[in-house]
């Protein structure tokens, strides 16, 4: 177990957010509105009564990666969806961060379907950027998730008085290296903000991360910054991002930012390898990786913790 | 007169390589019509900058175990994804520069130079 503590500006009472984080399965996030409560380990929360409101978030399922980092990535995902059905208080729906596919194939992007949608929840997709390699340069990834999306994919919805908003950094990506939202979708983001009010929570998912983790792997987006000038003056901002394949989370001021693990393959810390591709673990040690990790934002105390456990154990 | 040849062969030889270092440090030598490589290895283009005559094919070879694509710059060729041990080759026919990225990874730069 490892328990990371940050110093935080504040969160407002009202808006307070906790999660829980199944690493290698899922992210667990719920909504109390007024007393946010400890909802302790995620063996604790599938046996639990919980009230309120919770969603889930999984990313980079890679469905198609065979190599030795992980043979079997249908069957790691098989694996969270399973974690997933165990959660007695039904999470309200899903998220995927991105990365659904390896190669953007028909058949990846079938059992990747298959076998998430055994989980019986609404699922809210956003692209990774192997989501879009498909000939038609995302036309696959949009015939089947872009359905009600605006451009390249991206959409917001309103649930439990929380607005969503799902972002699209994957396309149209320029030399030098980050993910890239584009004019028009900052403009679209622009407008969809206007006239709601400072004290809605807000939820931003992106497959790559918004704020700059790692300049030198590419890990963040260059027209991050602009969309969070647009986010600033609502009190409650969590910006949920996939991509790196491993938790890393900092809070600063009204804003949460973190990211999840992959169900398919860790990838190294920041500038630890020589290249941030898939990391090989010993395989009796994958799941070992691929733990579980529970995160609460209490309000009052001013910090967030994070409580990692690994799924092996 | 053992020593004096291998001395000579020696220096001759030390002269010849300055010089060709030398060359290839003031003019990139461009290679002659025909095929050249670009090795991905690390998500890294290797050479990052190839100067080569107008008419070669380079060809990309990715060594990582994730997929790369090869888009050019001005929008002249994208290529598709191209996963472990896969390729993709272009003939470079007009002389001029031309950068590329990888457009899943574009930290991953590099530049091809075609002398006519």
């Amino acid at each position: 177990m490892a328990k990371h503590d940050h110093e935080d500006g504040g969160i407002d009472r009202r808006h307070a957010l906790e999660c829980m984080i199944w690493a290698g399965t899922g992210v667990l996030w719920t909504l109390s509105g007024g007393i946010p409560k400890s909802v302790g380990l995620v063996g604790e929360a599938i046996a639990a009564e919980a009230t309120g409101f919770s969603f889930l978030q999984i990313s980079d399922s890679h469905i198609g990666f065979s190599k030795p980092q992980n043979p079997n990535a249908l069957g790691t995902l098989q694996e969270a969806i399973g974690k997933v059905k165990s959660i007695k208080q039904r999470p309200a729906f899903m998220i995927h961060t991105g990365d659904i596919t390896h190669l953007s194939k028909a058949n990846e992007f079938d059992d990747a379907n298959q076998v998430i949608s055994e989980a019986r929840l609404d699922v809210r997709y956003v692209p990774g950027e192997h989501d879009i390699i498909d000939e038609g340069r995302g036309k696959a990834y949009l015939d089947r998730y872009g359905k009600g999306s605006k451009g390249d994919g991206w959409y917001s919805f309103d649930d439990h008085g929380v607005h969503f908003v799902g972002l699209v950094n994957v396309v149209d990506l320029k030399g030098g290296g980050l993910g890239n939202l584009g004019e028009a979708q900052l403009a679209w983001l622009a407008d969809d903000l206007r006239g709601k009010p400072d004290s809605m929570p807000i939820v931003v998912f992106a497959h790559i991360p918004l704020w700059v983790v790692y300049q030198e792997w590419g890990w963040g987006t260059q027209d991050g910054t602009r969309a969070l000038e647009l986010l600033k003056r609502f009190g409650s901002v969590t910006v949920l991002n996939g991509h790196i394949h491993q938790i890393i989370q900092k809070v600063e001021g009204n804003m949460t930012f973190h990211t999840a693990l992959s169900t398919a393959f860790p990838q190294p810390a920041p500038g630890t390898a020589p290249s941030p591709g898939p990391m090989l673990v010993p395989a009796e040690k994958l799941r070992g990786v691929l733990g579980l990790s529970s995160v609460k934002i209490e309000q009052g105390k001013k910090q967030l913790a994070i409580i990692d456990s690994t799924l092996a154990g | 007169m053992t020593i004096n040849l291998t001395r000579r062969g020696f220096a001759s030889l030390s002269l010849a390589t300055f010089a060709l270092a030398t060359a290839s440090l003031l003019a990139p030598r461009a290679k002659a019509a025909g095929k050249a490589d670009v090795k991905i290895d690390n998500f890294a283009f290797a050479p990052e900058t190839l100067t080569i005559a107008s008419g070669t094919t380079v060809t990309w070879t990715n060594r990582d175990d994730i997929p790369h694509s090869i888009v050019e710059s001005s929008g002249l060729f994208h290529s598709q994804a191209f996963d472990t041990n896969g390729s993709y080759s272009y003939t470079f026919e007009k002389a001029g520069t031309y950068d590329y990225i990888c457009g899943l990874h574009p930290h991953m730069m590099g530049k091809i130079i075609v002398k006519s």
